[in-house]
């Protein structure tokens, strides 16, 4: 097996290796890609629940009066309007309106929490500290780690652990919907709890002291409904949702309109601009994006994977960014890159796949339909 | 019969001068759930080394060499609707394709079971 001593080890380290997971390379940590195998661990996470460690996620807080108007510049959401414990998706603007990074940004009533990918955590921080006024603390969590709780039967194994809100009268995991959060107590362990996750399912994260990282994660898989779940079928879930993972289907070269993530960009930010790359971004909106980001069906049973080369004819007209087996589904899906005039719903095109062409077309996302707690529905 | 076995964990089963190739039950615990594999057509000529198939697990795609030179005669048809037979049975019903030997001599640098195993047993 490969070496893995050039690589830092996370908390939970020593856990995932007692629970037999195959540890692989990611994001400059040891980590597990899977544990009993993806088909199974995907199924298990789709009609039960599945225990993700993320905590090779960069969590920061960024404290300082006037924080979230300071982000507004490097970011197209309306932090400012966020209330305290609510969240939102959002994405890192380079100058030039590219995405550098996609990020959870939590107004926690105290300060923003923002969680950003793993693999480009400390050149994240670098930008933003580039960026923001020296009167803003942003500060790197580095002795919190962070679990997904995910799935149907998410809510139900976790109220086992009898979380309460912080103060009295503050929610608990039960009073949240999807993109709530709220800081709540485990016995005496604070816990900083959101109702979200990356696999379209009900769910919640977990950011927890590292030192009790350990049992809390005991204390979930005693639930009958959780098994440790690993970063592979993290990725499949993912992709079933429709969700893009930064550097592969986001990248500094692609907005956010190309990215299909105009939903992120807020109302109040589309008048009044003010962010970076606004110029070109509000053009796209206005004018659409030469190319953009879309989900295909795949013919048959072979998988497209990030690289395939799209063909409409002869013309190439895009790429495959991320493809695999969908195992809720039982075939293969992908997620890619097309021009404008080749995104519409249906589209038939090819993808080249070691030499053939496989027939793929444009289907909606998610192609999983999204399991989420949303306030209105049961 | 005799069975072979290479370090990139293919199996050979060499029967006169035909043989059946297939990946071991290690290449297939590495890999993980097999979504997809892709053989060769008969009559296809392969080198010693070559890419000779395709297996697709759910996380990725992996090539699969030909052990010996020769000239197929048969992919495994049952792997296009049945995948997952090379982690069910992945010395058996599981294999990928059958050849016509052209250089015999060449199976003698390859392990038999014990050697195998002795070499699994250093990773």
């Amino acid at each position: 097996m490969s070496d893995q001593s050039a690589e830092k080890t996370l908390p939970l380290n020593d856990w995932h290796q007692a629970k037999g997971a195959r540890m692989v390379p990611f994001a400059g940590y040891s980590m597990p890609i899977q544990y009993e195998g993806i088909m199974a661990e995907h199924q298990w996470t789709r009609n039960n629940a599945g225990l993700f460690d993320v905590s090779h996620m960069g969590q920061l807080q960024l404290v300082g009066e006037g924080a979230a108007e300071s982000l507004e510049r490097i970011v197209p959401g309306d932090i400012s309007a966020l209330k305290p414990g609510k969240m939102r998706y959002s994405l890192l603007l380079a100058e030039d309106g590219g995405i550098l990074d996609d990020m959870m940004i939590t107004n926690t009533g105290r300060h923003l929490y923002i969680v950003v990918n793993g693999a480009v955590k400390h050149q994240d921080i670098t930008y933003m500290r580039s960026q923001l006024p020296q009167t803003i603390d942003l500060v790197h969590l580095e002795g919190q780690a962070l679990l997904a709780l995910q799935g149907p039967k998410a809510a139900e194994a976790f109220a086992r652990l009898s979380i309460v809100g912080l103060e009295p009268g503050w929610p608990g995991p039960d009073d949240l919907y999807f993109m709530d959060a709220a800081p709540c107590l485990w016995g005496e362990v604070p816990l900083g709890v959101s109702r979200s996750g990356y696999t379209g399912e009900d769910g919640f994260e977990i950011s927890v002291p590292a030192e009790h990282v350990v049992a809390l994660a005991d204390a979930l898989c005693e639930q009958p409904e959780v098994k440790p779940i690993g970063l592979g079928a993290r990725d499949s879930l993912r992709l079933e949702a429709g969700l893009p993972l930064y550097g592969h289907d986001l990248d500094p070269k692609t907005d956010p309109v190309q990215g299909n993530l105009a939903f992120a960009i807020s109302k109040v930010r589309r008048a009044e601009g003010g962010f970076h790359g606004a110029d070109r971004i509000l053009a796209a909106l206005e004018n659409g994006a030469d190319k953009k980001r879309v989900g295909f069906a795949v013919e048959g049973r072979m998988p497209v994977r990030e690289g395939a080369p799209i063909f409409a004819g002869d013309a190439e007209v895009g790429v495959i960014t991320s493809g695999g087996f969908a195992p809720t589904i039982g075939a293969p899906i992908a997620m890619g890159f097309v021009a404008a005039d080749h995104a519409a719903l249906d589209s038939r095109l090819e993808a080249e796949v070691r030499g053939k062409r496989v027939p793929i077309a444009v289907s909606k996302m998610p192609f999983v339909p999204n399991g989420y707690r949303r306030k209105g529905k049961s | 019969m005799s069975r072979y076995f290479t370090d990139e964990h293919e199996w050979i089963e060499v029967d006169g001068d035909t043989a059946t190739v297939g990946i071991t039950d290690y290449a297939q615990e590495q890999l993980g759930d097999v979504v997809f594999v892709e053989v060769p057509e008969a009559d296809k000529q392969v080198g010693k080394g070559d890419d000779a198939a395709v297996v697709e697990s759910v996380k990725a795609a992996s090539d699969v060499y030909a052990p010996v030179s020769g000239s197929v005669t048969e992919g495994n048809a049952a792997l296009a609707d049945d995948p997952a037979l090379v982690n069910s049975d992945p010395e058996g019903a599981g294999w990928f394709f059958r050849l016509t030997l052209s250089d015999p001599s060449e199976l003698e640098g390859l392990m038999d079971e014990a050697a195998y195993k002795e070499f699994l047993a250093t990773l």
